[in-house]
């Protein structure tokens, strides 16, 4: 028992001295799915550059152990305790959360969500990494800039039914007049499976022996393609590219199957959702229409139900893929 | 012969006095630890002694702490159920489906209690009909259970739920006393009479102490446990209306993991695991301890991760501390 007391007595006379560290400073939570799982991690460094560069800023970096909303509620309410300026959450159901975070905003917290959103009355907006039309266009751009004289290129999709594929197949399809010399030979579909997507490109590379790319709009895919092209010999005559994940890949970029793809960066995600949150607690208003900073990401002008997009897929090539490749 | 037979020797019924019996018991110990964590927390941060902050923090343990009274009963009774997580996702999607069957409010909380007396008759029949090891039946379905929402749900949720239902998990009685805070007192109340002022309480005792001797004693050994295990399904029930009201949503992956905490607060109650003792009141200051526990640290923006080594390192040591020290008195006396 006494051992315990003196325990207790230590953990509360440093904790004191934690708390009474900061003062005077704008709290700004960042609540993660989960915690230990590197892409928010990521998000988290990002976050902690705003806090640098706005100075008076402390960012709480925090979300429960499993990815539950429970334990997401848990730890808004402790926020809720301690009347912390700004909630910016990726959240783990869209509509549990929503009683917890009005209570946030009763009391005067600011309430961003980002990556996962929650639904429109629990939150005055919500970050989305990218916007459609910024796909679309990206996954294309990925494979012209490698392809200066144009030439044909495949597309490899998820499932016929894929919703988000399906959107940013249309959108490179609307934009696809402004790439000179870029023929879509042909779309298949692998369903999100490493073999069939593997069968599927080894279809495309001997049905269009003129091919000089394939896209690849999924994580699943990509990776099964440039497999395929590898292992069919024509590294450095087809480049694989597309959306895809930096630790899937890296192995296909130091090979030289896929030159380089594109993915939400969560550094960028993190400080954004900072800097937004800034920019409410400083009493900028979120509606539609409204444009909020954030830093050197620009702004973010919102949309009809408040949510906005951050910037275009970052691109991954071999000069910085092995170092993202550790965090996600 | 007969003078002999007459004169009664004096065999005290208890081996010490009530005083010093309280003080020596493991609730004193308690209410130490939750005094000690009581006052770390206030001098720690200065937003915890806020009643709607410590109104706020009830939520972190009053539905986990219902499941714990019919848990305690279990394991006194020297059984065990793991299922009760699992039963409190099947009886929410149960109740979401209702929802899109278009059920109302009473509808709904039937529909939630009926799905749990059927989990908890399911396990019941199990253990006292096959006569199967209530730890192996219960993790058998506690895989069932889940995976019967996960096959219901996928990667979906039910929404959706009507306002008045919501009262259950977000509504106040009056001022900062919440709905579930109220119950949570109402159950301890009758979970406390039940277990030591009936002889139903008594019986779930003597099964746990030794169950060849209270079957010939004329215990019906088999129907008091199919009873416990009723009263876990519901009460896993009524937890699941309340974090379900609470939440407005339902996905498979509710309540994860919350099986061992149920389990942590019993044992933190002074239970005894492998049965036969335990109280109510202890199970109601290791739900306190670990609710403070919990906001305290949530409030020093602890990760969880260090809340959970933290409430180990509790279980343990508040059960080791006992043990050493009649040890080390033992030693010293021989």
């Amino acid at each position: 028992m006494k051992i315990l007391k003196t325990l207790l007595v230590t953990a509360a006379v440093s904790v004191a001295m934690m708390a009474t560290a900061q003062a005077e400073t704008k709290k700004i939570a960042l609540v993660v799915k989960a915690l230990g799982i590197g892409f928010f991690e990521a998000a988290n460094k990002g976050a902690q550059e705003a806090a640098k560069e706005l100075g008076d800023v402390e960012v709480i970096y925090t979300g429960p152990t499993t990815t539950t909303a429970e334990g997401q509620i848990e730890v808004i309410n402790s926020l809720i305790a301690q009347k912390v300026d700004a909630i910016a959450v990726s959240a783990n159901d869209t509509n549990a959360l929503v009683p917890a975070l009005k209570k946030a905003m009763d009391r005067g917290i600011k309430v961003i969500s980002w990556d996962s959103g929650v639904a429109p009355e629990g939150r005055s907006m919500h970050l989305n990494p990218s916007s459609n039309p910024l796909i679309g266009n990206m996954i294309i751009k990925l494979a012209a800039d490698n392809l200066p004289d144009g030439g044909d290129v495949a597309v490899l999709s998820a499932t016929a039914t894929s919703t988000n594929q399906n959107v940013w197949i249309e959108e490179m399809t609307k934009v696809l007049p402004n790439y000179k010399g870029i023929n879509v030979v042909a779309t298949v579909y692998g369903d999100d499976l490493a073999d069939k997507s593997y069968r599927e490109t080894q279809g495309l590379i001997q049905s269009h022996p003129n091919l000089k790319a394939i896209i690849a709009p999924t994580s699943v895919g990509i990776v099964a393609a440039a497999q395929a092209v590898t292992d069919a010999g024509k590294v450095g005559q087809i480049n694989v590219t597309g959306l895809g994940l930096p630790s899937e890949m890296a192995g296909h970029v130091k090979s030289g199957a896929s030159k380089s793809f594109a993915i939400w960066n969560p550094i960028d995600l993190g400080y954004s959702a900072t800097m937004i949150a800034y920019d409410l607690i400083g009493g900028a208003e979120a509606k539609p229409g409204a444009e909020l900073k954030m830093g050197r990401m620009g702004t973010v002008k919102l949309d009809d139900k408040n949510e906005g997009a951050m910037a275009d897929p970052f691109i991954y090539d071999a000069k910085n893929v092995e170092e993202f490749a550790k965090i996600f | 012969m007969a003078e002999t037979q007459m004169v009664a020797r004096h065999i005290p019924d208890r081996l010490e006095g009530r005083g010093a019996r309280l003080v020596k018991s493991w609730e004193t110990l308690l209410v130490a630890v939750a005094l000690a964590i009581f006052l770390v927390n206030s001098f720690a941060s200065p937003y915890f002694l806020d009643p709607w902050n410590l109104s706020d923090a009830t939520f972190n343990f009053t539905e986990k702490a219902m499941i714990a009274f019919a848990m305690a009963l279990v394991i006194i009774s020297g059984e065990i159920d793991l299922s009760v997580a699992s039963i409190i996702a099947l009886t929410s999607t149960a109740m979401g489906y209702a929802v899109q069957l278009g059920f109302d409010t009473p509808a709904l909380v039937m529909v939630g209690l009926a799905t749990g007396l059927l989990c908890g008759a399911f396990n019941g029949l199990l253990v006292t009909g096959l006569g199967l090891p209530s730890i192996v039946v219960t993790i058998g379905t506690m895989s069932l259970f889940r995976g019967l929402s996960f096959v219901i749900l996928g990667d979906k949720a039910f929404t959706g739920y009507p306002e008045s239902f919501s009262w259950f998990g977000q509504g106040y009685v009056w001022w900062v006393f919440s709905f579930e805070l109220c119950l949570f007192v109402v159950l301890a109340v009758i979970y406390g009479v039940v277990l030591h002022r009936t002889s139903f309480g008594r019986t779930i005792y003597a099964i746990g102490n030794n169950q060849t001797a209270a079957l010939f004693s004329g215990v019906r050994v088999g129907r008091v446990k199919f009873v416990l295990f009723l009263l876990t399904g519901l009460m896993a029930a009524i937890a699941s209306i309340c974090l379900t009201a609470r939440l407005g949503s339902t996905r498979p992956s509710i309540a994860m993991g919350w099986e061992l905490e149920v389990v942590t607060m019993v044992v933190l109650g002074g239970v005894n695991i492998l049965g036969g003792s335990g109280t109510i009141p202890g199970v109601v200051l290791a739900a306190l301890i670990m609710g403070m526990v919990t906001f305290g640290f949530g409030l020093l923006n602890v990760p969880g991760i260090v809340m959970s080594i933290f409430i180990g390192l509790l279980l343990i040591s508040v059960i080791a501390l006992p043990i050493l020290y009649r040890r080390f008195r033992g030693r010293r006396s021989h």
